[in-house]
């Protein structure tokens, strides 16, 4: 680590970047403004909280434009057992976020063209192709990304995650820590948990060696806590769903989602998820739901259409529509309860081992049917992603048997979670208007 | 003519507009092919029907198919999948699951007791399985679609052709008629491929008998006797297939509240 490099950091972050961005938030704050193509006749206003969430996201890029040469860079997957890495001080870069900013930036067409122009093919997941593109080209929405120093990654979510991080193991010529996490058919064995647990502990000496000192386990501990007390409020803030009016929907949970799954393990997220939940409280004694005049309510299978958020907001907001819990945003959550800084690399072993992406599509279908009726909704759309393989299989099962064996209407909408390419507007505007016909008749 | 409610259906291929009486009998019906200023072409179809009628004043219009945003002539605007589904159940006078084959997509639907939708599935991003790979292919082979049912119902024999993608079908054909094989087979095979994305279809929203058809591609008589030997049903036609989203249209804006 060097002198200059951290003289640049504190520079641009402490003295100028971060004060910047929070005279920005204030401002935002104390004279919050509508966005002017806003439908206020249809969705309620933006929540105050985004001007924090803003400068959230924003600071942490920030952090990452000039994190080289003063910290150590890690790069990890969205299921990453990251709390390691942020007690070993790192600063951690989730590609996939960076992803998500660039779907709803609309640059992903651009940027993964980069990475089809090397070869990869369409085929693989528009996160992945953008993350290596972004690698390639430099190209990015976010200023400039860091260089890691180590990757980690976890096959909690998806297989593709193995070949990608191999890929830019070898471009960056840096440690690849793979945490291989058996999938869950019905229980995890005793013997699967203790070979993650296994898998966790062998990954420390890795990464202290990166870091340059020793991992303090008390800190270790603290950091499970403000991961686990994160992941509990954020629990609480979609539970909140459960009213009527839902407070939120999930087009708005997308965007307030990205501390949860980038900004684990840190006392600001936790602060940030309590103001969030406050301002939800606020709107429910007020009567304000996210959509003006909800009459329906759905459930929201499968990862966001990033680069149409407020066109689905608002083309079901139209009709009364609101959207109110997603598996999605529920996996962020969900696991909570598993985390005990009690028990450090047993309880991350557990909570990293159980994702609803490495457990059976059966346990996908009782999901849905446990928060269709926990949140009283009248349907299911069920994000086909083209990108998301792990997610979409079995889909067209749950589907059926939703409707078969619960009566729930569900439908099956054809996107892609990042690239546009894979998105027909006509098509699912078409479907999106006769299943609200459907759900109205 | 005694008209008291209209529907127009823009699709993608030709635009359809029906006139019903107060028993809900189609009056009158025009279809031409879809010109892309639509709104230009409903006043013309109006102006058609203001010519054998005396007045259309009061009368609502309800629009529908892929150009319905487009009628501004309408008073509202329902998807096909709800036209489609009041027209055939009023016509036929049951449920049961509606295939409907249009020129730029197909649709399963399944219609319940009260002819109510209670599922339906559409094609996905893809010309296969609709008539536009039909339309597309018969040009190939220089048949008129008019002719393309009759030609392939002749046919002794079948060849199969495996894109299900319309643009290497037609590489496809184009290759088997260099090395002589006749029209005739080839487009039996081609009707079969077709009829197997959209059996797909149906049977992804589980079929519920009996199986009816609508929609333009259904006058194709290969169509009819395709989709009955790869589903082994007997299949159910309204009287006018393709009229059947205008007409659903028209039924649904004769019980409009009024205002």
């Amino acid at each position: 680590m060097g002198i200059n490099d951290s003289l640049k950091y504190y520079w641009n972050v402490k003295v100028v970047g971060q004060p910047f961005l929070q005279w920005q938030r204030w401002q935002a704050e104390r004279h919050p403004k509508i966005p002017s193509r806003w439908r206020t006749d249809i969705l309620s206003p933006p929540l105050r909280i985004g001007a924090r969430t803003k400068e959230l996201i924003s600071r942490h890029y920030l952090e990452g434009r000039y994190a080289n040469g003063h910290r150590p860079v890690a790069w990890v997957t969205s299921g990453g057992p990251v709390e390691i890495l942020q007690a070993l001080g790192f600063y951690v870069l989730y590609p996939e976020n960076h992803g998500a900013v660039c779907g709803v930036r609309r640059v992903v067409v651009d940027i993964s063209t980069e990475a089809e122009n090397a070869g990869y093919s369409t085929d693989i997941c528009s996160y992945a192709r953008t993350d290596i593109g972004s690698v390639l080209s430099g190209k990015t929405p976010v200023g400039r990304l860091p260089k890691p120093d180590l990757l980690l990654a976890c096959t909690n979510i998806c297989q593709t995650v193995l070949h990608w991080y191999r890929v830019l193991a070898k471009h960056f010529n840096v440690p690849l820590i793979l945490i291989d996490t058996p999938f869950v058919y019905t229980e995890a064995s005793d013997h699967a948990l203790e070979y993650v647990k296994k898998q966790l502990e062998n990954s420390i000496p890795v990464a202290e060696q990166v870091a340059g000192h020793t991992l303090d386990y008390r800190r270790l501990q603290e950091i499970i806590q403000l991961s686990k007390n994160a992941a509990e409020l954020w629990l609480e803030i979609i539970g909140r769903g459960r009213h009527h009016p839902a407070p939120m929907s999930v087009f708005d949970q997308f965007i307030h989602m990205a501390p949860i799954v980038e900004m684990r393990g840190k006392q600001e997220t936790v602060d940030f998820y309590a103001a969030l939940l406050k301002e939800l409280d606020e709107n429910i004694s007020k009567g304000i739901g996210a959509v003006r005049n909800e009459r329906k309510r759905l459930l929201w299978d499968n990862l966001p259409i990033w680069y149409r958020l407020r066109y689905l907001a608002e083309n079901l907001g139209e009709h009364g529509i609101c959207v109110v819990a997603s598996t999605y945003t529920n996996a962020w959550g969900e696991l909570a309860p598993l985390m005990n800084k009690e028990k450090p690399l047993e309880s991350m072993a557990k909570t990293y081992t159980y994702p609803i992406l490495n457990q059976g599509t059966k346990y996908k279908l009782d999901t849905m049917k446990r928060m269709v009726e926990k949140f009283q909704l009248d349907g299911v759309i069920l994000h086909s992603d083209r990108s998301c393989k792990p997610y979409s299989i079995g889909q067209i099962d749950q589907r059926n048997l939703l409707i078969q064996e619960y009566g729930i209407p569900a439908l099956l909408l054809e996107a892609d979670h990042d690239d546009p390419r894979a998105y027909a507007e006509e098509q699912v505007a078409s479907r999106l208007a006769s299943f609200v016909e459907m759900l109205e008749s | 003519m005694d008209i008291v409610a209209l529907g127009i259906d823009v699709g993608s291929t030709t635009v359809k507009m029906v006139a019903i009486n107060a028993a809900e009998e189609i009056v009158w019906d025009h279809l031409e092919a879809v010109d892309p200023r639509v709104e230009k072409q409903v006043d013309s179809f109006l102006n058609k029907l203001r010519e054998e009628t005396n007045s259309l004043a009061g009368i609502p219009l309800i629009a529908t198919g892929y150009g319905r945003n487009l009628v501004h002539q309408a008073v509202k605007k329902v998807t096909e999948i709800t036209c489609h589904a009041k027209g055939v159940y009023r016509q036929l006078g049951h449920g049961g699951t509606l295939v409907d084959i249009g020129g730029q997509d197909s649709k399963a639907i399944v219609i319940g007791d009260q002819g109510q939708v209670i599922d339906f599935a559409m094609n996905d991003k893809c010309a296969a399985g609709t008539g536009r790979f039909l339309e597309n292919t018969a040009a190939r082979m220089r048949v008129p679609i008019s002719e393309m049912g009759a030609v392939a119902l002749s046919a002794t024999g079948e060849v199969t052709i495996s894109s299900t993608c319309t643009v290497f079908a037609e590489s496809e054909i184009i290759s088997m008629l260099a090395h002589g094989v006749e029209v005739e087979p080839i487009l039996l095979g081609l009707h079969r491929s077709l009829i197997k994305r959209v059996v797909a279809m149906v049977r992804s929203v589980g079929l519920v008998t009996p199986l009816l058809l609508s929609g333009g591609v259904v006058k194709n008589p290969a169509i009819r006797k395709v989709i009955e030997d790869e589903i082994n049903e007997q299949v159910f036609l309204p009287e006018h297939p393709q009229l059947m989203g205008a007409y659903g249209a028209a039924l649904l804006a004769l019980n409009l509240p009024t205002s």
